[in-house]
């Protein structure tokens, strides 16, 4: 490392320059290219075949959208959802225009502002089911993660709740919807609602179904810390934080992280 | 009669299997004396490592005790350091940061930061690491990583080291370096060293005193050789000297004659083996 700060302050921006050259020549450009040549390759590849293939299915709702289509459909979508944002926007402005000449009329009067009540488009659509995953995914993580830290730490506990792990891992956020939606406006009653009952029906719906993988992977990752390392810390006499900090955590973060990218697949797909 | 520093008396250790009880140790008597370097040997399965472990306090006695320095041992404790076969870093912390959890552990009182500091590396310079204080364990070689594992046990100022097995798992050559090292350190540090070993030159190069284990089940003690050579000791002068000859043939006698493993390649092997590895699965269990 030593020689590598030597040699770029030695000759300064001129070895930077050269670096950056090298960047461009050979090996390197041969290497990037592959990193990008190679998946644009499969990409179109796999959109010849779509294209090809999809006016071959023929079902009694005409024939399968190929990627021209579907491409034309896409930016009709990007259409609707400019109009929408701009009268949206002419709506704020006539309200601001109209609460302006009330107020000049008479500065006393009560002018109200209404936000504008358009349906949302389908881009607003796919903006707030990304929020409502990645919301639930995170109560997911907060959650799944230090109890499968307690679970892998504790056979007997482990023993106890790994049938119900079992059984609820398998239930579709179809199950769970109802029963979500039932308890949430049950028990989330307010006059000023943080979150909207729905987003919160929907984001304690992903984190259930989402929490089993991160659970169950932290709990097999904990347990399978290396006994020798075990015994290190048990001759350090470690306390319990410093056991996990230093020593459970850091040996589990693989297996967290296999847990955790199943469990985003899962509430993607929720 | 002195009182003895480490002192283990009628151990027994038995460990429960499907089958039953399974004695592993029966009735071990011992008594060390400060600064004494004794090594345990004796054929694999024998319960070198057991006694290691109730030592250690990893592993609890069914009977029988171990007192050290008048206390009884009932957990594991910094120290009673032990120097594990396969190093035993923490693979994400750097050699500094692995001596340094163990030196933080034990002197956070006792030490302010800079001294703490002075410490480790004054321990990663015993074992000729300090070079390589900021690597991984992964990105050095085993033997390197056995001499950091060595540091971080004696920078817990131990009344005992317990080492199992230190060099086992390290090429001849390397071994022979490593073995030269603890020598030298050992004559300047003067510690108590329980030291488990397969190896015969390696026990009597190094030790003031060898316990020849008997073979298991229901191991015990068979013979306790006490070794009078004078130090520093020199392997290559060593090689022909005639004490240290005849040590080592009594160590072999031992080994090979009076407790020789009946594990021939023949039929019996699988009767043989299969009580071998059910023996140390037991073991392995126990220790986890």
């Amino acid at each position: 490392m030593s020689t590598l700060t030597n040699s770029s302050s030695g000759t300064g921006i001129l070895g930077w320059l050269k670096a950056l050259a090298d960047r461009f020549t050979g090996a390197e450009l041969a290497q990037t290219g592959k990193q990008l040549l190679l998946p644009m390759v499969g990409i179109l590849i796999f959109l010849g075949f779509w294209h090809l293939a999809a006016p071959q299915v023929n079902t009694s709702l005409g024939t399968f959208p190929g990627p021209v289509q579907v491409w034309e459909q896409s930016g009709q979508l990007w259409q609707e959802h400019a109009d929408q944002r701009e009268r949206a926007d002419k709506f704020v402005t006539m309200q601001e225009a109209r609460n302006a000449r009330i107020l000049a009329d008479n500065p006393d009067a009560d002018v109200r502002i209404r936000g504008y009540l358009g349906a949302p488009t389908f881009l607003d659509q796919v903006v707030t089911s990304l929020v409502t995953v990645m919301a639930g995914f995170l109560l997911a993580t907060a959650i799944a993660v230090p109890l499968g830290i307690v679970l892998g730490l504790n056979h007997y506990l482990q023993a106890a709740v790994n049938p119900l792990i079992q059984i609820f891992k398998p239930v579709s956020p179809l199950a769970w919807l109802p029963l979500v939606t039932m308890v949430v406006s049950a028990t989330y009653v307010s006059d000023d609602p943080m979150f909207e009952k729905s987003f919160l029906t929907s984001m304690i719906t992903v984190t259930l179904c989402s929490l089993w993988p991160t659970l169950i992977n932290t709990g097999v990752g904990v347990a399978a810390v290396n006994p020798d390392l075990l015994n290190v810390s048990r001759v350090l006499q470690l306390s319990f934080w410093t056991h996990v900090r230093k020593v459970v955590l850091p040996s589990s973060v693989p297996m967290i992280f296999t847990g955790l990218r199943v469990s985003l697949g899962i509430a993607g797909w929720c | 009669m002195t009182k003895s520093h480490l002192e283990l008396t009628g151990v027994e250790m038995a460990f429960d299997t499907p089958k039953g009880s399974f004695v592993a140790l029966d009735n071990i008597n011992l008594k060390i004396k400060k600064g004494e370097f004794v090594s345990l040997i004796g054929h694999s399965g024998c319960g070198k490592s057991t006694v290691l472990s109730i030592v250690a306090g990893l592993l609890q006695a069914t009977k029988g005790g171990c007192i050290l320095d008048g206390h009884e041992i009932n957990s594991p404790g910094p120290e009673r350091a032990v120097v594990f076969q396969n190093h035993a870093l923490m693979p994400w912390l750097t050699v500094y940061e692995n001596v340094e959890l163990a030196v933080q552990q034990v002197f956070r009182k006792s030490m302010t930061k800079q001294e703490r500091q002075n410490w480790v590396h004054h321990n990663l310079e015993l074992v000729n690491m300090a070079h390589a204080a900021n690597k991984r364990p992964g990105e050095i070689s085993g033997g390197m990583a056995q001499r950091v594992g060595i540091a971080r046990a004696l920078a817990m100022k131990p009344s005992v080291l317990l080492m199992d097995e230190p060099f086992g798992a390290l090429d001849a050559l390397t071994r022979a370096h490593l073995q030269d090292s603890l020598m030298d350190i050992q004559q300047d540090l003067k510690n108590t060293v329980i030291m488990i070993t397969h190896d015969v030159d390696e026990a009597v190069l190094l030790s003031d005193r060898i316990i020849m284990m008997t073979n298991g089940p229901a191991a015990a003690v068979g013979e306790d050789l006490y070794i009078d050579l004078e130090r520093p000791r020199n392997r290559v002068t060593l090689a022909d000297d005639p004490t240290y000859v005849h040590y080592r043939q009594e160590v072999l006698k031992f080994l090979y004659e009076k407790q020789r493993k009946l594990e021939s390649i023949t039929p019996r092997r699988n009767n043989q083996a299969t009580d071998a590895s059910m023996k140390k699965d037991t073991a392995l269990k126990a220790k986890v």
